[in-house]
């Protein structure tokens, strides 16, 4: 049986429809990451699929359970590391996680096991009795983190789970993301912005205004894209495109600040390159295939410039999101 | 993938244990928040202090005429201690709003536990740590002349328990809408200073003008001061015109309403403000 299963599922607020008709499976025990610019409909999706908001057409069942109709049941089977903070600050570390146990009707005779072994993993333990307004944002991650999983969650969601968080962190945090599935019978659903963190997922879909544009493995996504990208810096950008249009028949534009273009072998590309385009050139870089050159190659842009243009779509949504 | 050396959670599938034990648990983070916040404790009691020795003893010289043989410190001693359990129960109500802000609210409401028992044990709570907070103010009965009788404490603490519970259940379906501390706080400072000043916490309900006595009437406060009001005065010797003065009783239409019918209907205004309290939490999650 799948972890979860999701067929037409689809959220609009009035007019703006942010998740269209979104189709995948998560297999059970998978490390599965939704990967997108902020605004794309990753965190609604989440949100439906934790049955914090119910979904305007489709269906979804997360754990053998339809997240309508049986959400109690959705409920106990998931656990949740949500984008903003949502422990009490003044209460000690070892108290929230109590809280949570009693509030999810952990049996009593594991909690206290139960307690250790998660605050151990995140590296808590000797905290356990500070208040958590004394912790970093690292730490309170990382707490919340081992509380999605005091409850023996089958699936634990993480929505941006390392946003905001310094290279060490999310470092560690990825360090328990690879721990847990080696001893624990889960499976994790993740969203992220971060091309280098969607690497670490069995497989990634990519989501782009509220659409799936592709679901595959990374290996298998930078493969299929199969060419370098290179960036070049010139006086005149424009006439740069038209050069390159001209006389290589390479469809080029601008993104991040310099005329961007995929061929297939860079490094031979560039001595022709500079012999030929007739324009002088200031800079250039060569890059491999990447995840940044899958999202490109699937959706047009480059997730920042993805960002940029949905910044304020981005700010109602989680204007909605947030109670 | 075996789970070797893991603490294996099986979760019981609800049922009322489980309920009970949401209730509780957030029974007791209330009571926690309250022990740990003195600055709250200390703020809360400043008010009720400052009504009874500062404007009791003022108000008192001016009126000491008026009523032989009783000191009007005495007089407001009930209405001080239903305010004090009043004012308490609404910051305790506020505390949802404040876990809104703080994102806590979430964490509670994507629990697979009902709504209901959430919005229980937060009414219960604030409850508790009102009467908590009154219990203080009982303790000060002595310097104003109101006997330290073990049945009227007893009776001053399951009126008080009550109208704490009503008040956290009204707040609290205020709070269900609210996104921020600065509009709960103006709109309880709308609500609450009214209501305070027309359930004749301060003054008796005797020989008011037509307007005030239907004011007083028709607030549901009014109900939950005079029960505590009666309980006092049962237990202090006053000439009879005195007492007729000032603990006349809540009249519909002449008909003085009995004690345990007021309570009844503190109970009731509870019961379905804290119906509505869940259901308003049912829609908006």
């Amino acid at each position: 049986m799948n972890a979860v299963e999701v067929t037409g599922l689809e959220k609009s607020y009035g007019k703006v429809d942010a998740v269209k008709g979104v189709s995948f499976e998560v297999a059970h025990g998978e490390v599965f990451g939704f990967l997108g610019p902020n605004g794309a409909g990753k965190s609604t999706t989440i949100s439906m699929l934790c049955t914090l908001i119910n979904p305007t057409g489709g269906s979804a069942r997360v754990a053998g359970h339809d997240v309508v109709k049986e959400r109690d049941e959705v409920r106990r089977n998931i656990g949740l590391v949500f984008q903003d903070p949502t422990l009490d600050s003044y209460l000690t570390a070892e108290q929230n996680l109590r809280f949570h146990a009693e509030l999810y009707g952990v049996p009593r005779s594991v909690v206290d096991e139960r307690l250790r072994q998660v605050m151990e993993m995140v590296a808590l333990w000797d905290r356990r009795d500070s208040k958590v307004q004394t912790f970093s944002g690292g730490m309170k991650r990382r707490l919340e983190i081992a509380r999605g999983l005091l409850h023996s969650p089958r699936v634990l969601f993480l929505d941006e789970p390392t946003v905001g968080l310094d290279p060490q962190t999310r470092s560690a945090i990825w360090g328990y993301i690879n721990e847990l599935r080696r001893t624990e019978d889960i499976t994790i659903f993740m969203t992220t912005h971060y091309m280098d963190e969607a690497e670490y997922c069995d497989r990634i879909a990519i989501i782009d205004h509220g659409e799936i544009v592709v679901i595959d493995s990374p290996e298998a996504l930078k493969a299929s894209v199969g060419k370098d990208r290179v960036q070049i810096h010139t006086s005149d950008d424009q006439a740069a495109i038209a050069a390159l249009k001209e006389r290589f028949d390479v469809d080029a534009g601008v993104h991040d600040g310099a005329v961007t273009f995929a061929v297939a072998s860079g490094e031979e590309f560039v001595p022709r390159l500079f012999a030929e385009l007739g324009l002088p050139i200031t800079g250039v870089s060569v890059h491999r295939p990447t995840l940044d050159d899958v999202f490109m190659n699937y959706t047009g842009s480059t997730i920042r410039d993805a960002e940029e243009e949905s910044g304020g779509m981005n700010q109602m949504m989680r204007a909605r999101l947030r109670r | 993938m075996t789970a070797t050396e893991i603490a294996a959670v099986r979760l019981p599938t609800g049922g009322l244990a489980h309920d009970v034990r949401a209730v509780k648990v957030v029974l007791r983070r209330e009571m926690l928040r309250f022990v740990n916040d003195h600055t709250r404790l200390v703020s809360s009691l400043a008010q009720p202090i400052l009504f009874l020795f500062v404007l009791g003893t003022g108000l008192g010289s001016i009126v000491k005429n008026a009523i032989p043989g009783l000191d009007y410190r005495t007089f407001i001693y009930p209405g001080v201690l239903a305010m004090t359990v009043i004012t308490t129960a609404m910051f305790s109500a506020a505390s949802i709003v404040w876990d809104r802000e703080f994102g806590f609210l979430r964490e509670m409401l994507v629990a697979p536990v009902s709504r209901g028992a959430i919005v229980l044990g937060k009414c219960l709570g604030g409850a508790l740590v009102a009467t908590a907070q009154g219990v203080i103010i009982l303790a000060m009965a002595g310097l104003v002349g109101v006997p330290y009788d073990p049945v009227l404490i007893v009776t001053l603490l399951a009126e008080m328990l009550l109208a704490a519970f009503t008040i956290t259940a009204f707040g609290t379906l205020l709070a269900a809408g609210m996104k921020n501390m600065q509009t709960f706080f103006g709109i309880m400072q709308m609500a609450i200073m009214p209501m305070i000043f027309l359930s004749g916490a301060m003054y008796p309900l005797a020989n008011l003008p037509a307007w005030l006595h239907v004011l007083t009437v028709i607030n549901p406060l009014t109900y939950a001061v005079d029960p505590m009001r009666e309980a006092v005065f049962g237990h202090l010797t006053v000439d009879p015109q005195v007492m007729a003065l000032l603990n006349p009783g809540i009249n519909w239409f002449g008909w003085r309403l009995p004690v345990w019918f007021e309570l009844v209907i503190v109970a009731v205004i509870g019961f379905v403000l804290l119906q509505l309290a869940i259901a308003r939490f049912r829609r908006t999650e």
